[in-house]
């Protein structure tokens, strides 16, 4: 793990070790860096695709719902109109189609980055708090294929790191 | 240094195209006047729709003027003096005004007295539906955006060219006062224009309606703008696919608002049901009317909500330009929708064919490459980027230098 001091920095090394074929790369920053995405080769998520497909379900469900009271369940002629009146569905079914992509949203994002996450590696270096202050960390992990623990630090170190530490599982 | 220079002097070839537009603008004029010698029972709602249609161009950008300089944010430093420009065409719309008020006689029945004598309702609005106060009203109005797209302008100008720390306070609190005005002259504006077409009915919802019509047009036109002024540097490096993304989720944002406001008004006097309220529906259900309801769900709701959902048209300069000028269409067919339909005398509205005249397209044409050619004028006197907007260094700053280190490597 090789720890920068500016933004800037970060995401050349981490643009160095894309290229350098790595895969299994994290990069911690304290503040949101646009590139950084790029940079660290991060694929979009199947996330808005839960999302939408949340939603989609949300809102039949909804819609199913009212017609399923309104029709079969409990059949109320209200002001004349007909039964299955869908323009009154529609509140319904716009509200439940955002309860469900926003459920989807929020316990799909936990469920894809495995958070909460009380335990991590990372945490092993003393100097990684810092990663929420002013210190900006990238992160090759053993897993990665082309990872050799000496090779791998020869090459953080040629990134020009404020300092390079291996971190322990 | 490139950020300074003016429109003109990026893209000289902006004079060439505001000259022509001018020129087709002034020859539809010339072909709508045929069609107010020949046939004015249909020329004066057509120019009503045209005039509506690019009065939202600039009210819309004086609209988002405003909210940028009260919520900040980097789409609107990018859009700023696009926005900016767009405003400064009011002087010219508030002229082109003239024969709104010339064809009263022909756009709102309640002008006639003998109608107003047979209709008790009518006699009970007189105190404010009538031409007068509504010429009155209507100087108000144009005294109000004029007043605060001059005064917003002036101080901008002097803010690219002194960076008076003063000014950002300033044009923050006109445009907290200038944001309540303009809501509450447009609610009352789309009242008189449009809305006392059918001088029986009402909705609250109606000015709030036009309003987010207007801001729709006004980001589908500046995303087509912007996305043809990306095609040179200081643009090119300032429209970061980021804040393209922006001002697509805000069209797209605005979609989905106006589908949201149309729909509750629609549901609430449905489902009230009431006479005096269901006319307006009951006139658009029939004679053909449905057709283009339908296409308003399909065009205006349905196609943009789905294709703006997806990221890879948001981020795309030439997919995301296709959409707005889908938008474009789709605010035209809505404002045909709300304006044509025509009160005949046994009651009832006028069918869709009887309606729709050749003038419907040429007016509204002939307006829009009027307000380009002026909008062009405007664009082309100050530079693209606001150098000295407090947020310029934030916004823009990274991406700017980014361009700047690139092109010195290469």
């Amino acid at each position: 793990m090789a720890e920068f001091e500016s933004p800037t920095t970060l995401v050349a090394a981490a643009n160095k070790t894309r290229e350098a074929g790595y895969v299994d790369v994290d990069a911690y920053s304290p503040i949101p860096i646009e590139e950084l995405h790029h940079a660290i080769g991060f694929k979009n998520t199947k996330l808005p695709l839960m999302v939408l497909i949340g939603g989609l379900l949300g809102g039949t469900g909804g819609f199913s719902l009212e017609y399923w009271v309104s029709a079969i369940a409990y059949p109320l002629n209200v002001g004349g109109k007909p039964l299955v009146s869908w323009p009154m569905f529609i509140p319904v079914t716009f509200e439940c189609t955002i309860l469900g992509a926003a459920l989807t949203a929020v316990f799909g994002m936990f469920m894809l980055n495995k958070l909460p996450q009380p335990y991590h590696p990372v945490f092993n270096n003393p100097r990684f708090a810092m990663a929420s202050r002013n210190r900006f960390f990238l992160c090759i992990e053993a897993t990665d294929q082309q990872f050799d623990l000496d090779k791998t630090r020869a090459f953080l170190d040629t990134l020009g790191a404020h300092e390079v530490t291996t971190v322990a599982e | 240094m490139a950020l300074r220079e003016t429109a003109d002097q990026i893209f000289p070839e902006l004079a060439q195209n505001q000259r022509n537009f001018l020129l087709a603008g002034g020859a539809g004029l010339v072909v709508s006047a045929v069609g107010y010698a020949t046939n004015p029972e249909q020329f004066f709602p057509a120019y009503l729709l045209a005039y509506m249609l690019v009065l939202g161009l600039s009210l819309g950008a004086l609209a988002f003027t405003m909210i940028h300089q009260l919520t900040g944010g980097a789409w609107g430093v990018v859009a700023r003096q696009s926005l900016g420009a767009a405003t400064r065409v009011l002087p010219y719309l508030t002229v082109l005004f003239v024969p709104i008020i010339l064809g009263m006689p022909y756009l709102y029945e309640w002008t006639h007295a003998d109608v107003v004598a047979h209709d008790e309702i009518l006699q009970g609005k007189a105190a404010y539906l009538n031409t007068t106060f509504f010429i009155v009203r209507a100087a108000f109005y144009f005294a109000v955006w004029n007043g605060l797209a001059f005064v917003l302008n002036k101080w901008s100008k002097e803010q690219d060219e002194t960076a008076n720390p003063a000014l950002p306070l300033r044009m923050q609190r006109l445009s907290a006062g200038g944001l309540l005005l303009y809501a509450f002259t447009m609610t009352f504006a789309s009242f008189d224009w449009i809305m006392s077409r059918d001088p029986h009915w009402f909705s609250t919802i109606y000015g709030a309606l036009i309003m987010v019509g207007q801001g729709l047009i006004t980001l589908a036109f500046q995303i087509i703008i912007l996305t043809w002024l990306a095609r040179r540097k200081p643009m090119s490096d300032a429209l970061t696919t980021t804040y393209l993304h922006d001002l697509a989720n805000l069209m797209f944002g605005f979609t989905v608002l106006w589908a949201y406001m149309s729909f509750s008004q629609y549901l609430i006097i449905w489902s009230g049901n009431l006479p005096e309220e269901i006319t307006w529906y009951l006139d658009r259900m029939q004679g053909g009317w449905t057709a283009l309801g339908v296409t308003l769900v399909i065009f205006h709701f349905a196609a943009p909500f789905f294709l703006l959902l997806m990221r890879g048209i948001k981020q795309n300069r030439g997919l995301v330009r296709k959409v707005a000028m889908l938008v474009i269409v789709a605010r035209v067919l809505d404002l045909f929708w709300l304006i044509a339909p025509e009160k005949t005398h046994e009651g009832g509205a006028i069918s869709l064919m009887q309606a729709i005249s050749w003038q419907d397209v040429v007016v509204p044409v002939a307006l829009f490459s009027l307000w380009i050619g002026f909008y062009m004028q405007q664009l082309r006197q100050r530079p693209l980027l606001p150098v000295n907007d407090p947020q310029f260094e934030d916004a823009l700053g990274p991406a700017l230098a980014h361009a700047h280190n690139a092109g010195a490597a290469h």
